[in-house]
């Protein structure tokens, strides 16, 4: 770098001058920072607390969003309890994980087959694969809900599950993270008598945490999330994940606005956590699946 | 990798190692390639064929009708409507959210910017709870005589917007609520191609006079044009297929899209044609119609922003 001998001409005036414009613009940064995490947080803020309080305070003008003295747990055991979340709760729980693990296990073994072996029709499959990222599940939909109906499916968990097992996105990315794995590492333990499924397992796979923990983030969230399929497939109540039951509050609850939030909530606080324990994970995965697409 | 190339020995038939290779990489391919086949290949030809029938949830014999569902799209006004609705929902949502995550971006990119990881959290949250929550909380952020925004914009004298119950203002409100749920994404996405600058570009451009706003123009922005592209295509796929908050922020009695069909959109329009108005023909047709959309305005997206940028 030449910057220090070009400094020269215009003296310490300069650079004091560069320094405070700096000051300034990190000073006025600060303040639009703190508006927008003002934005962002309240809502969620206002629902944690509004979930806390009985209706009558929820609705009162102007807005109380903070009022720790008339906070208790009183909507959260209706909702738990009365309303049926533990229920849907745990129906979440067991679509989304069983989910995950689907997608990691295919998604993973096609990942490492693109980014071990040479295989003819290797390009061919990679493109059909990249190609089929591109259609909306909206297309689909229609005739999968005919195919589950054909099967049986609907109105089980088998029907929530199966349409979700595979995603082009998780073989795209666990392609490209395993590509980055150093092939001499993977040879040595073949001349040392290692079989495929040992190298895969043993030896792929925990070299790949990152890219499993980015995987396994996003299909949960996914299908923590998934509103419209369930909507599609699902009619009983006892198969209802939290979406749908959320979604039934604009029917049954109307302006049940504290018992809303309970339920908000009662979606949102677990995601919350682990987000906080796991947050290197969370964006560590959103640059991975975005720039080294 | 030369060396496994030769491993194919042409016509003359494999070599052991050559077909050992190909037998496993099938047997690891083999789970995902099945249900990508049963699940995605098969489907899109299985949805034209029910787009060209009256197809409907009651097993009988569904006409074939050609394209008569394709043309009666192009005269619906509810389509049109719809259409219309997801469109200006996107042309409305993903400017704004670009250029809001892009400042503030450029803002956490300062070096002597402290709290940095404490902002990113904060931003990140909302990007993490689930839409259905979401769309919850804002209802009553909208609402029109207890929530917030109003008793925010009582303070500026600004009142009496009714959001979700007035037909101008109900799509807006969806937009903000996208745009408040994104911000945080793009903002990460950003960052990280902020970073990937050589950091000896702007100070070369400094020591050569350079003010900041140069800087930006002419170094940051052609830097960060793969990392725009990204974002601005999968924003505008995204926001093309729009359903949950367009459909939670708006149900009244079980009807959604409304007041007036004001927030009708695509996704909302085909579940609702094929689901809960038995048409399964039609709605596949207006499905089509939705990927036609999004492959042309991603192309056209793709052709406008495509210009290689080198400075090595």
């Amino acid at each position: 770098m030449a910057a220090t001998a070009m400094d020269q001409p215009t003296g310490a005036s300069y650079v004091k001058r560069r320094r405070r414009g700096e000051l300034i613009g990190v000073g006025l940064g600060l303040l639009v920072l703190i508006a927008g995490a003002i934005w962002m947080l309240l809502p969620l803020v206002w629902m944690l607390s509004a979930s806390l309080m009985p209706l009558s305070e929820v609705i009162k003008v102007p807005p109380i969003w903070f009022a720790p003295d008339k906070y208790s747990l009183k909507n959260y055991i209706e909702v738990w309890g009365r309303v049926g979340f533990a229920r849907f709760f745990l129906n979440s729980v067991f679509v989304a994980f069983t989910i995950t693990f689907a997608q990691l296990l295919t998604s993973s073994m096609a990942g490492f087959a693109f980014a071990r072996y040479q295989f003819p029709g290797r390009s061919v499959i990679f493109i059909l694969i990249l190609s089929t990222m591109m259609i909306p599940f909206q297309v689909i939909m229609i005739p999968l809900f005919i195919m589950m109906a054909r099967l049986g499916f609907v109105n089980t968990y088998w029907g929530m599950i199966i349409p979700a097992i595979v995603t082009p996105f998780g073989i795209f990315m666990m392609r490209q993270f395993m590509l980055g794995v150093p092939k001499p590492l993977l040879e040595a333990a073949r001349i040392d008598g290692a079989s495929e499924p040992y190298i895969f397992s043993r030896i792929m796979l925990p070299l790949c945490k990152p890219a499993i923990a980015a995987l396994a983030i996003f299909a949960f969230l996914g299908s923590w999330d998934n509103f419209l399929w369930p909507l599609i497939v699902i009619n009983s109540k006892q198969l209802w994940t939290l979406p749908i039951a959320m979604s039934r509050f604009t029917e049954q609850y109307i302006s049940q606005t504290h018992l809303q939030m309970a339920g908000a909530s009662i979606m949102f606080i677990p995601v919350l956590i682990v987000f906080l324990l796991m947050q290197r994970h969370f964006i560590e995965g959103i640059a991975l699946s975005g720039l080294k697409g | 990798m030369a060396s496994q190339a030769a491993a194919f020995p042409g016509k003359r038939g494999w070599s052991p190692q050559a077909r050992r290779e190909a037998m496993w990489a099938y047997a690891f391919l083999g789970p995902a390639f099945f249900f990508l086949f049963v699940l995605i290949l098969f489907p899109i030809l299985f949805a034209f064929w029910i787009s060209l029938h009256d197809w409907s949830l009651i097993p009988r014999d569904f006409p074939l009708i050609g394209l008569k569902n394709y043309i009666e799209a192009a005269g619906d006004s509810l389509t049109v409507k719809s259409l219309r609705n997801t469109l200006v929902y996107t042309v409305g949502a993903v400017p704004v959210s670009m250029a809001l995550s892009l400042i503030l971006a450029l803002i956490m990119n300062q070096d002597k910017l402290p709290f940095r990881t404490g902002f990113r959290t904060a931003y990140f949250i909302p990007v993490i709870t689930s839409w259905v929550a979401v769309s919850f909380v804002w209802v009553w952020m909208f609402e029109p005589r207890f929530g917030l925004v109003n008793s925010f914009l009582g303070l500026f004298g600004i009142t009496g917007i009714k959001w979700l119950a007035s037909p101008f203002w109900a799509l807006p409100a969806i937009m903000i609520v996208a745009i408040w749920k994104g911000l945080g994404y793009n903002m990460v996405i950003f960052l990280a191609g902020l970073q990937g600058i050589p950091r000896e570009l702007h100070e070369a451009a400094k020591i050569d006079g350079a003010n900041r706003w140069q800087g930006f123009w002419h170094i940051t922005f052609p830097l960060l044009n793969p990392t725009i592209v990204f974002i601005t295509v999968t924003a505008v796929i995204g926001s093309l297929q729009v359903f949950t908050p367009a459909v939670i922020m708006t149900t009244v009695q079980g009807e959604a899209g409304g007041p007036i069909n004001s927030t009708r959109v695509m996704v909302y329009h085909i579940y609702s044609t094929a689901f809960r108005y038995n048409r399964l023909g039609y709605g596949a047709a207006l499905a089509f119609l939705l990927f036609a959309l999004i492959l042309v305005i991603t192309l056209v997206q793709l052709r406008l922003t495509q210009r290689e940028v080198e400075y090595s």
